[in-house]
């Protein structure tokens, strides 16, 4: 009986239902709590980029009162009418640079909240084996990194995933974007324990784990090409203001 | 004859939970039947997931989760496996335990499970788990098969641990992500991080040492 095709076709019928709703139902019920664990990791990551948060910091609380967010598209001008906080990165990633959304985070001064201290920007890219994507803070001259913060899906753990460590992060801190009027980003260089603090376009690479490196340098020329309209037009308005 | 069919069936609940038998399933693996350093199995995810300790710890904790429940069901289960398709029930329930551990993670340590990122799903392939059901579980009771679960989860996690913190240490002068040597590190020795360690090679290295050690400690010999 238990070897006749019936019997098998039964129980393989059986055991897939039951191991298929067991799966459905967890990851049904799971969902809002993952969800809310990615909402709040964003909100972290965006206030990491320009502070260090404690364990107990009440993150949402600091969220609300220190930044102001907005929608820019490609050109610079601000998108009316869309969530910052609801642009998927990796949907706008698939589209053409042109066509993408850019959310802008605006960390604003803990004293006055007119005063924007920060601007921090979501970047998103490709790593060795998966998507890598983050957060990039400028200084108020929109020149200056005040701060990085990388998060990646499936980097090898050691290796590509340091690009998550503040060890690796603590690299780009002062580093520079612009040179005179072009953007030349900051480049992760190949081999790691050279001393970079001379140069401020580059830092120093990780062992192992080049072809991340080389992800991470893409992925921030690009984003800052998208949203170079914008900080453009924030320095201009700065010197128009200054003069 | 009754009175001793009595007797036998007042024995049979008498073995304890944790008999000398039961015991030897669950000490066993941990050394002189160790799946890693004895069975040479799962040794794929020893050098992948061992640059660190914490990564390896709670991918320890995932194996040894899935390995002795994965044990348990078959043993429920395995009255009414039918024998053609037995490797195929064997991947689906590991394979169900593996997504459940991965979703629970995801939503309750979110930090850890960013962390292991594939190897939790990896654990499906890990030779231990379908060893111990082909081998154990398939012919086995239920209890004994969830302690010889957990007991060769045990063992592969024992030598995950030992391999990552010589690599983590020798690697990156850190163990548990606490920097213990190096220039601005607690104890200020100086030393500068071993980029073998860092990569796959090292664990193989380390994992032979290992082997090496216990077997000679063990006056272990491959069979011939």
């Amino acid at each position: 009986m238990q070897q006749s095709n019936f019997y098998i076709l039964a129980y393989t019928v059986g055991l897939t239902v039951i191991c298929g709703l067991l799966l459905s139902v967890t990851a049904t019920g799971l969902k809002p709590r993952q969800d809310e664990n990615i909402a709040l990791e964003q909100k972290k990551n965006i206030l990491a980029s320009v502070m260090t948060l404690k364990e107990t910091d009440d993150v949402k609380a600091i969220y609300e009162k220190r930044v102001k967010s907005y929608v820019v598209d490609f050109e610079g001008e601000v998108r009316e009418g869309v969530k910052a906080e609801s642009v998927v990165a990796a949907d706008e990633y698939k589209k053409p640079k042109e066509d993408r959304l850019y959310p802008v985070y605006e960390i604003v001064s803990e004293t006055n909240p007119n005063k924007t201290e920060f601007y921090v920007f979501p970047v998103y890219g490709f790593g060795l084996w998966d998507n890598i994507w983050g957060f990039v803070a400028l200084q108020e001259d929109m020149n200056t990194i005040k701060g990085v913060k990388f998060e990646h899906k499936g980097e090898t753990p050691g290796l590509g995933a340091r690009i998550a460590t503040e060890e690796i992060q603590a690299r780009y801190v002062g580093k520079k974007i612009f040179e005179g009027n072009e953007i030349v980003s900051v480049v992760m260089q190949k081999g790691e324990g050279q001393d970079y603090s001379n140069n401020p376009h580059q830092v120093d690479g990780m062992s192992g784990a080049t072809i991340t490196g080389k992800g991470l340098n893409k992925m921030l020329l690009e984003y800052f090409g998208g949203y170079y309209n914008f900080i453009k037009s924030k320095i201009n308005n700065k010197i128009s203001l200054n003069q | 004859m009754s009175a001793q069919t009595e007797t036998a069936v007042k024995a049979q609940p008498a073995e304890p939970l944790f008999s000398k038998k039961n015991r030897k399933l669950l000490v066993d693996p941990l050394d002189s039947n160790n799946p890693i350093t004895v069975q040479v199995l799962g040794i794929c995810s020893a050098l992948a997931v061992t640059v660190q300790v914490k990564p390896a710890f709670v991918m320890s904790l995932g194996v040894i989760f899935v390995a002795s429940f994965s044990s348990l069901f078959i043993s429920l289960l395995r009255n009414t496996i039918p024998t053609r398709i037995r490797i195929i029930v064997q991947l689906a329930v590991v394979a169900s335990w593996v997504v459940i551990v991965d979703q629970v993670l995801k939503a309750y340590v979110y930090d850890v499970s960013k962390q292991l990122s594939v190897f939790v799903g990896l654990i499906i392939t890990n030779c231990i788990i379908m060893g111990r059901l082909e081998a154990f579980a398939l012919g086995n009771k239920p209890w004994p098969s969830f302690l010889d679960g957990m007991g060769n989860g045990i063992g592969y996690g024992v030598i995950l641990i030992i391999v990552a913190f010589f690599r983590e240490l020798l690697g990156s002068g850190s163990v548990f992500g606490i920097k213990l040597l190096g220039a601005d590190s607690l104890t200020g020795l100086p030393y500068q991080g071993n980029g073998l360690m860092m990569l796959p090679a090292g664990a193989c290295i380390v994992i032979g040492l290992l082997i090496w050690a216990q077997r000679a400690r063990n006056g272990y010999s491959e069979d011939h």
